[in-house]
């Protein structure tokens, strides 16, 4: 790759970003990259950057799922729902986890076979998991969960890292490898690109897109279980409204909405980058609200800003050969 | 030949035919259901919703999506609040005219940057959603508007009747936002402007090459839509009087449920606001309904509403599908309009929602 290449990359700008944030936050606090404040800034939205790598094979393939943090709060609700009826925990966590798999079949049925927009069908996800979580636990919070449990959202397995980051490595490693360097992630990026062009190839689509919604499923209920037992305790609302957290860390990480161009590179640099930017903000006393703001005005501008370069770089190509011609 | 029964029709009649099916199930189950009170209850509620829904339409016709609407409505209802609370003797339509012109502002910037911007609408609204009610939350510096403090007209309005048969009442804001729903469907109908959003939605590179302004027009539909999210707050500020900074969360969801149920094409290009109104209506119903049905718990709600809309889009793609394309393959005098493209898979600047394909099928297969 040529220099020029590298620095119009998106990954490029988005290190650029990561260390003028990590300057800042140094500067404010020189604890701030010891490793126990590090590891703390994983640990406070761990689940939802481990539900972020899968969201980046829906997205990249051209479709989104607005039903994970619905299936992250059902699978938290059906561990706490069985086990205060006296179910085994192990058993119970084997069940939210086939949940996560069935809720990610049923999206992926719709979409991939019915062939209905995404959006609708995870929409409809999004409030009918959910409600199946109300159901369960009504306006009950669940906790006192076995301590075994607890511990493996509370505690340090090897080392200082917990369990969540020593999973998040892992699947981040599997998720790079698979996306960029197997057959089956190629067929993906062709997938977002062109659907046609991907069914002509002799790809099955149908199956692929099933195959991605039902990864997406598990994976949520996944991060669920773990909430749930970083929490302690489970009510009818956890995870509520993480869908919106997850999708800008993928779009912001440079994937492309309409699917077919990403990088995993980029949306670990982009977790990396929200993770530090808000740390940084809450060391600066400013409050999760305004954070949330700012990331929002980060994610619009992350797509505006190369776009306006784009238009300028056209319009001037466009009149230094209208004065060629003349 | 001109047809009697339009496949959009069909949809229009079958929901129908499903309010009125729910009506009946929870008059069987409820004493005392079928009164004046429900009707108040339900339609009150629907008033709201619909407004919203009214402006999602016009933006999820054009192929676009406003997730932003939930923030403008909360943010206009506190704005317009507290500038009542603090100015008494505030005119009722200046009041009025601001709340628009705060959803007119916040109409602006989405579509500026959908429109001109070129940034896909999905994330520009997803942050904008954010940002108003950042803004919202800053401004606002944890001050909560509290029925007390406003003037005497603003809390007389919820209960202001346009007409009255014994116990059955027609609140004026619920008159008000039939008449938004009329006006926008003959707009739709009549004006070059609602047919260029159908047109746009159907295919944009297609609106695009044959002339049709595309840019102004999202641009003018976001407009649209947020200054009746704004009409929207002040209507919410009416009902409910008191409004905290999380007024209206949750409710671009709400109007995006409304849109679906009723017939509107997340793809865009098809879809009509008389739909919305009922689909509006619907999910309305059930949510104040299912409440009252003795032995069945609250909590079942939104399961069953997840549901609805999954029904609600299933039933579009497969049956419905299926009969426009039997409509459109009998050859008329003009040929097949311009949905019928989509199908061909010349997608090439096509939104999130898109991606996913065209519904049941397509030329090719």
């Amino acid at each position: 790759m040529t220099p020029q290449n590298l620095l119009r990359r998106w990954e490029t700008l988005l290190v650029v970003l990561l260390a003028v944030v990590v300057v800042i936050n140094v500067a404010q606090s020189p604890f701030y990259l010891r490793l126990d404040n590090i590891i703390n800034l994983f640990q406070l939205s761990i689940e939802k950057i481990i539900v972020a790598l899968v969201m980046t094979f829906v997205i990249t393939s051209g479709e989104i799922d607005l039903s994970v943090s619905a299936v992250m709060g059902l699978a938290a609700c059906i561990i706490a729902f069985l086990y205060s009826h006296g179910t085994n925990m192990a058993i119970a966590v084997v069940i939210a986890l086939l949940a996560g798999v069935a809720c990610g079949a049923f999206n992926g049925l719709w979409v991939a076979y019915g062939r209905l927009p995404a959006l609708a069908v995870t929409l409809a996800g999004l409030i009918g998991y959910r409600g199946i979580a109300r159901i369960l636990l009504e306006d009950k919070s669940i906790g006192q969960f076995p301590d075994w449990f607890n511990a493996l959202g509370q505690q340090p397995l090897v080392g200082p890292l917990p369990v969540a980051l020593i999973l998040f490595a892992i699947l981040l490693i599997c998720a790079i490898v698979i996306l960029q360097r197997t057959p089956f992630g190629r067929y993906i990026y062709v997938i977002g690109n062109n659907r046609e062009v991907a069914r002509y190839s002799g790809i099955d689509v149908r199956r692929m897109k099933l195959i991605v919604f039902i990864a997406s499923g598990t994976v949520a209920a996944l991060a669920g279980i773990l909430l749930a037992a970083r929490l302690g305790a489970v009510r009818g609302n956890t995870a509520e409204g993480f869908e919106l957290d997850i999708i800008t860390m993928v779009l912001l990480g440079g994937v492309s909405i309409f699917g077919g161009s990403g990088t995993l590179v980029g949306v670990a640099l982009s977790i990396l980058l929200i993770l530090n930017l808000r740390n940084g903000m809450s060391l600066a006393d400013i409050t999760g609200n305004t954070q949330t703001g700012v990331i929002g005005a980060l994610l619009i501008l992350s797509v505006l800003v190369p776009n306006l370069f784009g238009a300028f770089r056209d319009s001037r190509a466009k009149s230094r050969r209208a004065a060629r011609a003349t | 030949m001109r047809r009697l029964v339009r496949p959009d029709q069909i949809r229009v009649f079958s929901l129908v035919v499903l309010l009125v099916a729910f009506v009946l199930f929870f008059s069987a189950q409820i004493p005392g259901y079928l009164s004046g009170r429900t009707f108040v209850r339900i339609s009150t509620g629907v008033a709201i919703i619909a407004v919203v829904a009214v402006g999602q339409t016009l933006v999820v016709l054009t192929r676009n999506i406003d997730l932003s609407v939930g923030s403008v409505v909360g943010f206009t209802a506190w704005a317009v609040g507290m500038a009542l609370a603090s100015n008494k003797e505030m005119a009722a339509p200046l009041a009025v005219l601001l709340a628009i012109g705060i959803g007119v502002l916040s109409g602006v910037v989405n579509g500026l940057l959908v429109a001109y911007g070129r940034v896909p609408a999905i994330i520009v609204t997803l942050g904008t959603l954010a940002i108003y009610r950042t803004i919202l939350v800053g401004v606002a510096n944890a001050k909560t508007v509290t029925i007390d403090a406003l003037p005497e007209w603003m809390k007389a309005l919820p209960r202001a009747n346009l007409l009255t048969m014994g116990d059955l009442e027609v609140r004026a804001m619920v008159a008000l936002a039939v008449v938004i729903v009329a006006l926008f469907q003959l707009g739709l109908v009549y004006l070059r402007f609602g047919r260029r959003l159908y047109a746009i939605g159907s295919n944009p590179d297609a609106a695009r090459i044959a002339g049709l302004p595309a840019q102004r027009t999202v641009f003018l539909a976001y407009v649209l839509c947020d200054a009746l999210a704004g009409l929207a707050g002040f209507m919410f500020l009416a009902r409910f009087g008191t409004i905290t900074v999380v007024a209206a969360q949750g409710m671009e969801l709400q109007s995006v449920a409304a849109v679906v149920v009723g017939g509107v094409n997340m793809l865009g290009g098809s879809g009509s606001m008389v739909g919305t109104l009922i689909g509006a209506t619907l999910v309305e119903t059930i949510q104040q309904s299912l409440i009252r049905v003795p032995g069945l718990s609250e909590f079942w709600i939104d399961a069953l509403l997840g549901l609805l809309i999954l029904l609600a889009v299933a039933s579009d793609a497969i049956i419905l599908n299926r009969l426009r394309k039997a409509w459109l393959a009998r050859p008329t005098p003009s040929g097949p309009d311009g949905r019928d493209d989509r199908d061909t898979g010349a997608r090439v600047s096509d939104s999130a929602l898109s991606a996913s394909g065209a519904p049941a099928g397509g030329k090719s297969s």
